[in-house]
């Protein structure tokens, strides 16, 4: 199975990256967006078949490594 | 006083650092791979600027989890003194010996230029020999310089004189203008400007701080003697 792992900024901690991306658009013409926040997306292929130990061992990768909880929050998603 | 620097894949720092040790305590700091598991005695120990890594995942993070640095957050937490520098100083938030986060340049560039700080702590074992000196100029050069910490941590850091610089002018959107910090103890210093890269008027000439590094290296000679 594999996790994928969405990692962003906290809401609040300012995203001078995302507020760049917002305004392009806006230069592009696309009028419509209001606010763009970045984030990373992390793809692991794991060996176990169990997706619930599973979820625990990736939340823990992310608490460890994969996230800085201090800036970011991060979503972990199991599909088979 | 024996010191180290610290050696990762993509450090560029490390020899401006073993440069400024061997000035400034007459013997050649010992240079440490970062895959060594235990840091040889020593009294003091640098972790130097570069790009760790190719500042893969985020800036220090994986530098961070490296053996050598497990083994310096022990040594840390028994009182050895240690300084990060600009990567080093992403490290040492990474490895969580120091609070906060060391972000994105607010303006989205990497900023390379003599920076004016102001010693907000000129009674920390890594600023006592400016004695009384409250301006220096440190050279700066990097693109993940804003410190980002929650409210709380930069109260308790205020109150507790723990913001050791603080940028005159800041280049990069840190909150607090904070350029530098330590821990509780006081013997764990991080800070983004580069005082290794002024210490040789060769190098760095009088308007762009000088020898303005040295005293910051001899303020720990004296506090380790």
């Amino acid at each position: 199975m594999k996790a994928i792992i969405h990692i962003g900024l906290k809401p609040g901690v300012l995203d001078p990256q995302g507020r760049t991306i917002a305004r392009s658009l806006a230069h592009m013409g696309f009028e419509g967006v209001t606010k763009a926040r970045q984030g990373k997306t992390i793809e692991l292929d794991l060996s176990s078949d169990n997706a619930e130990t599973a979820k625990l061992e990736v939340e823990k990768m992310c608490k460890q490594l994969l996230a800085n909880t201090v800036i970011e929050d991060y979503q972990i998603e199991i599909v088979e | 006083m024996q010191s180290a620097v610290i050696v990762f894949p993509a450090s560029n720092c490390d020899r401006d650092a073993a440069t400024a040790l061997e000035k400034v305590t007459g013997r050649k700091p010992l240079m440490v791979w970062h895959e060594e598991t235990t840091l040889p005695k020593v009294d003091f120990v640098v972790i130097p600027g570069g790009f760790s890594y190719g500042d893969y995942l985020r800036s220090g993070a994986i530098a961070a989890r490296s053996p050598i640095v497990r083994d310096i957050v022990k040594k840390a937490g028994d009182g050895l003194p240690v300084a990060g520098f600009c990567n080093g100083f992403q490290i040492l938030t990474e490895a969580g010996l120091l609070p906060g986060a060391l972000m994105r340049n607010k303006g989205l560039r990497f900023v390379c230029r003599p920076q004016k700080l102001q010693i907000v702590n000129g009674d920390t074992m890594f600023t006592k020999a400016y004695k009384g000196i409250t301006e220096v100029t440190y050279p700066i050069a990097h693109f993940d310089g804003n410190y980002y910490a929650d409210n709380d941590t930069l109260r308790e850091l205020r109150k507790s004189g723990r913001i050791v610089f603080k940028y005159i002018d800041n280049p990069n959107g840190s909150l607090n203008d904070i350029a530098g910090i330590c821990n509780e103890a006081g013997n764990v210093l991080g800070m983004m400007p580069h005082p290794e890269r002024a210490v040789d008027p060769l190098i760095c000439d009088s308007g762009r701080g000088g020898t303005d590094g040295i005293a910051l290296f001899k303020s720990v000679l004296e506090a380790v003697r």
